[in-house]
């Protein structure tokens, strides 16, 4: 199933399938290491419209909502 | 050249032994620094570039990466090892710029540190550049890396790729150059883990700012005590001779000042001599070399980035994102760095509000400390009135602004470093080197301010303009005639004006109201050269008008509440 990391819960990885929107957006979330293919693990959910802390390769990254929600990973893999 | 906090400013300091400022957060070269070093009698010129994570710019800083770069001889491009994948993007599009280029894989240690291989040698073949790897904060490779300036290093051969065949080229090179050995998780990560989450974070931030205001506080109060206060003790003796041989007159007004009681008093006086160099060394430094310190350790930390992702969900609501954090922490010590740090947010309307509000609603560690001195003996329910004040003022005029301004606002994407221990020698060097520049910024524009200020009084202008706005200051914010000159002395200096109050006996309501419009209403003279630098002029009259309305909206609500009508 195929969800943005918006729904990925606490603790839990995946793997990132598709990053929706123009190049832009591909290229700023790519230049940090979030690409197609990784896998993204979620480390917290910040309340009240907050960010997402997510951790790539060993890094963590904070990303705004907007951002988050463009990049879909694979649940069932 | 290189992506935001890999070391390049280190490795610039470690080849130029210039001093520079270096932080564990992304962003804190906002500004080109330049140096020279000698090598086999040539003189080379090296220039630190802001990071940047491409060749198209998203902010201010990383547009003067560009320009750096179209002007440069040979590019060293730093890259985080731990952290390879990401950092080559700019390696590709540096090869693809036709100029002589050199990496420098820095944090070497770091990335043997948590399990990560490099071969070295097979990058060096990919990429057709020499690649060497550093450890700038020992100096390991730096020596290796510097021998390379003064030979011809060969323009790499040209490739351009588009964006999809850059990432398969990345992701080729990185599968055959890196090996990861997993890792356990350690202390660090946990403590990292219960700093960024909401539940434990959010108490931990607030407990830390707490300390910090604390040991600020309390640490300034014990450096005037036991060292200014004694220093100038010693120093009446003979500033008083020297008012006894000047004579009263003119110049004695504008060196030493009105005798109170027959004596000098140092915080009333006025004049440049007394007042001009008390305020700044004796009362205001202790508190600002506290904060700094302090500040030092934060940021080398790596905790600013982990406080800026939790104060994210309210930086958005007044139209920033979490980097906003950056420009407030800095602007607690001193207005004028923190406004220079809103170029880290990208949009010129996010960098108009980050300035507008940190200068009418943040208090610099002068305002601060006269906050305390004109409302202690009150009690500190007063100081704290004026903090809410300022906190309400700060979140509805950033609330407004974010609606009214066009403009965009992106959202928070920020890397966050891991915790690595502050080195004491990094933390006293930065401390010294802000020091070195509060001083060179503040002090001279107080002299100028209070020479002028003394020249206003002499001829009597003052009193002549206070009479004019004397109905606002009495009618409005319920204030006596006598305050307007301490209000207008704030345009110049607001910690000066906030000591002419002092012998005025005003109530209690009278000084918080007071206290409240001077922190607000106008910057010092310094932030107000920064504010100029950065949002331009019309973007500075903008700014001020909106804090000169703010401060005397605010102070007539506060004289309706507080003393009634």
């Amino acid at each position: 199933m195929v969800v943005s990391v918006m729904d990925l819960e606490e603790g839990k990885t995946a793997k990132i399938v598709e990053i929706l929107g123009g190049c832009g957006v591909q290229n700023q979330l790519r230049s940090i290491g979030i690409l197609e293919g990784k896998d993204i693990a979620v480390v917290t959910h910040h309340p009240f419209k907050g960010p997402v802390v997510v951790m790539v390769d060993g890094k963590m990254i904070s990303l705004g909502r907007g951002l988050a929600c463009r990049i879909m990973v694979d649940l069932t893999w | 050249m290189g992506n935001p906090n890999v070391g390049k400013s280190v490795v610039f300091s470690r080849l130029t032994g210039a001093h520079v400022i270096t932080s564990n957060f992304p962003g804190t070269t906002v500004d080109y620094s330049q140096g020279t070093m000698c090598l086999a009698e040539e003189r080379v010129y090296i220039i630190d570039a802001p990071g940047t994570y491409s060749l198209s710019p998203t902010n201010p800083a990383e547009e003067v990466s560009l320009r750096i770069l179209n002007e440069a001889d040979l590019v060293v491009n730093v890259i985080d090892a731990t952290n390879l994948e990401r950092n080559l993007i700019l390696t590709l599009e540096l090869l693809s710029r036709n100029i002589p280029l050199i990496v420098a894989l820095n944090l070497w240690d770091e990335a043997a540190h948590t399990g990560i291989e490099i071969d070295v040698t097979h990058l060096e073949q990919v990429l057709g550049v020499p690649v060497i790897p550093t450890v700038a904060v020992t100096g390991e490779g730096i020596a290796d890396l510097a021998s390379y300036f003064i030979q011809d290093v060969p323009v790499p051969v040209q490739k351009n790729y588009d964006d999809e065949e850059k990432w398969v080229m990345i992701g080729q090179i990185t599968r055959a150059v890196q090996t990861i050995t997993h890792r356990h998780h350690t202390l660090r990560d946990r403590i990292s883990d219960i700093t960024i989450k909401p539940l434990t974070g959010i108490p931990i931030a607030l407990l830390v700012l707490l300390v910090l205001l604390w040991a600020v506080i309390f640490m300034g109060e014990m450096c005037i005590r036991y060292i200014t206060d004694p220093l100038f003790a010693l120093y009446l003796p003979v500033i008083t001779q020297l008012s006894d041989f000047i004579g009263p007159g003119i110049i004695h007004q504008i060196f030493i000042g009105e005798l109170v009681h027959g004596e000098i008093d140092f915080e009333q006086s006025m004049g440049i001599l007394t007042t001009g160099l008390y305020v700044p060394f004796g009362l205001v430094l202790p508190y600002v070399i506290v904060f700094y310190i302090f500040a030092a350790v934060l940021e080398d930390s790596g905790y600013l980035p982990r406080l800026a992702t939790l104060t994210d969900t309210f930086f958005h609501r007044v139209g920033m994102h979490g980097y906003g954090i950056v420009p407030v922490f800095l602007g607690l010590g001193c207005n004028v760095p923190g406004i220079l740090a809103t170029r880290v947010l990208e949009t010129r309307k996010q960098r108009f509000i980050a300035a507008t509000l940190i200068a009418i609603a943040i208090p610099c560690m002068a305002k601060t400390a006269m906050i305390f001195g004109a409302l202690g003996q009150f009690g500190l329910w007063y100081v704290l009135l004026v903090i809410a004040v300022l906190v309400i003022v700060y979140i509805s005029v950033g609330v407004i602004l974010s609606r009214i301004i066009p403009g965009e606002c992106p959202e928070i994407f920020l890397e966050i470093p891991p915790y690595r221990t502050p080195r004491f020698t990094m933390v006293l060097k930065k401390t010294g080197m802000r020091l070195v520049a509060f001083i060179a910024e503040a002090v001279p524009y107080l002299f100028l301010g209070v020479f002028f200020v003394n020249i206003l009084y002499a001829t009597g202008f003052l009193a002549w303009l206070g009479a004019i706005l004397a109905p606002l200051i009495v009618g409005w914010l319920g204030l006596p005639e006598e305050a307007s000159a301490a209000l207008l002395t704030g345009f110049l200096r607001k910690d000066l004006a906030i000591g002419m109050l002092l012998p005025l006996g005003l109530t209690a309501q009278q000084m918080v109201i007071a206290v409240t419009t001077l922190t607000m209403y106008f910057p010092c003279a310094g932030a107000f050269a920064v504010l100029y630098r950065e949002l331009g002029l019309s973007g500075m009259i903008q700014s001020v008008l909106i804090m000169a309305t703010t401060a005397f909206f605010v102070g007539g609500i506060m004289r309706f509440i507080l003393i009634g009508i």
